[in-house]
């Protein structure tokens, strides 16, 4: 499969101007059909039916929860941070776009083909953390700033063990390049590092805050999390941010994993589309399944089990890279997810929950 | 070993809500919706049967909260009570339904409608004329087995009909 030159269409300036239009409306435009689209799987997983009054089965919902946020009040606290409360929203929207820039809709069709692409993603991505604890901190209120420290919390544990996963997948592939990776894919990794497609996808709902790690939004516990004090569109900036990160996790898992936009008979971006919307779906699946985790279970989980079984997914497989370069990779396939199996379960025998409650 | 503790627990969450999705919802759009009622509801109302009723005033004895009110007068050529007034405050009804058991005659009906609220007390009292059964205002199957047989079945959540869901 030939990949198009990294400049296509035309000249540096069209080929910029052209994917600044193309992510925003693929953002805009995924990010409200992904709400329409959990709000009605969850509620037809609920035995309900999601909303299905504004437009045909309730696709104009979003747009109708749009025009809503951007006639509601804007707030700010009254002792808050006013000009970290302006800005948090804005930082938190930022990075998750930028994510865009080097995701690969089908072959040489990225903004950027930058050849250090998936550490581009790692960098950026953790920067819209710091939106959010400006948001939890600004609103000066101690259920935001509480949902802030928890979301700092979980994203710095988590990064580790995504980007250990992260790491596997660029050892297969050879290069750090979006592009790349998915030209490496002959196999989808999926099948070459299931443990590591597991441990990122774990990792990655946790960074991305979804159920049942969405801790930092826990209703029962802390209001609504770092956004208690939003109104408004900048409240629905931060749920872009959100949402859009749901989106660029759907988008770099289909890209590390499951072999970006290759498929037979459709249309590349068309398989694009098809594997970051199956991807998502299993995110709300397992919104829809799993009850939120505790704090320290949050902790435990990243620690003791992401992170050893990341190092050693990591080693076998250099292992596997360095010391049998002819085996052939299909014959790693099974082999790859009978580790899996073996390690999930060995590792699930040691690992335990502190000693028993604890009482503080 | 239990293999419940090592990820199965967590699949078999999973396909339970994945057989959810073709299970069908719950949610009955109201308005445009409509499940059919028990047979022998209790409605919003009290119908009267103008010619049955001899007046004898024992749904009034029965009544709990002293809701109907019964003014009779002899007529002496007809040999039998004339009911000057039939008045019940529907405002002070519990539906309890005693008045109905209690007829002798069965000539009292709870109402089969449930949507007859009103904007204001004084029309929830209900005097002679408006106690009559009309097409909005049928008898429910409540104590009346005869009326009871005559009446569609209630609409289950097990029926699973698309249709009244």
């Amino acid at each position: 499969m030939a990949v198009l030159p990294a400049d296509w269409p035309g000249g540096f300036w069209v080929h910029w101007g052209v994917f600044v239009v193309i992510i925003f409306v693929f953002v805009l435009a995924m990010v409200m059909g992904f709400i329409w689209f959990e709000r009605r799987a969850l509620g037809i997983m609920q035995a309900r039916l999601g909303p299905n009054r504004a437009g045909p089965f309730g696709l104009l919902q979003p747009v109708a929860d749009v025009i809503k946020l951007l006639t509601k009040e804007d707030i700010v606290p009254a002792k808050g941070d006013k000009w970290v409360h302006w800005l948090a929203p804005v930082v938190a929207v930022a990075p998750m776009l930028m994510i865009f820039a080097v995701v690969p809709f089908q072959g040489g069709a990225s903004m950027a083909d930058l050849n250090i692409g998936i550490l581009y993603i790692v960098a950026v991505s953790s920067i819209s953390v710091l939106g959010v604890f400006m948001a939890g901190w600004a609103s000066n209120n101690k259920y935001s700033l509480l949902g802030a420290m928890r979301m700092v919390a979980s994203v710095v544990s988590y990064e580790i063990p995504v980007v250990l996963s992260i790491i596997g997948v660029v050892l297969l592939a050879g290069s750090l390049s979006m592009q790349q990776i998915v030209m490496a894919q002959d196999i989808p990794f999926i099948l070459l590092q299931p443990l590591g497609f597991l441990l990122f996808f774990i990792g990655a709902c946790a960074e991305i805050n979804r159920a049942p790690f969405d801790l930092l939004e826990a209703d029962s516990e802390i209001v609504a999390g770092f956004n208690t004090e939003y109104s408004g569109m900048k409240w629905g900036l931060l749920f872009l941010a959100e949402y859009g990160e749901a989106l660029a996790i759907s988008a770099i898992v289909t890209t590390l994993f499951l072999s970006g936009w290759r498929g037979p008979v459709l249309p590349p971006w068309l398989w694009f589309l098809i594997k970051v919307g199956a991807v998502f779906f299993v995110i709300v699946w397992i919104r829809a399944t799993v009850p939120r985790v505790r704090i320290d279970q949050l902790m435990a989980l990243a620690w003791k089990f992401l992170f050893p079984l990341a190092l050693l997914n990591l080693l076998i497989t250099a292992v596997e890279i360095l010391v049998f370069p002819a085996v052939s990779l299909w014959v790693l396939v099974p082999i790859n997810i009978a580790i899996m199996i073996v390690l999930v379960i060995l590792w699930s025998r040691l690992f335990k929950l502190g000693w028993g409650r604890v009482e503080v | 070993m239990k293999f419940e503790r090592f990820g199965i627990g967590i699949a078999k969450g999973l396909s339970v809500t994945l057989r959810h999705l073709l299970r069908i919802p719950v949610t009955t759009q109201y308005p445009e919706q409509r499940l059919t009622t028990s047979r022998r509801i209790r409605g919003n109302e009290l119908i009267w049967d103008k010619e049955k009723c001899t007046g004898c005033a024992t749904c009034a004895k029965s009544c709990p909260q002293g809701t109907i009110q019964i003014v009779t007068s002899v007529s002496a050529e007809e040999n039998k009570y004339k009911v000057e007034k039939f008045e019940v405050d529907t405002g002070y009804c519990i539906f309890c339904g005693l008045c109905v058991e209690a007829c002798p005659y069965e000539a009292l009906f709870m109402g089969y409608a449930y949507e007859r609220a009103k904007y204001r007390r004084s029309e929830l009292v209900l005097a002679k004329e408006g106690l009559l059964a009309s097409a909005e205002r049928k008898p429910s199957g409540y104590f009346r087995p005869k009326i009871e047989a005559s009446l569609p079945p209630q609409t289950l959540l097990l029926d699973g009909d698309r249709g009244k869901r």
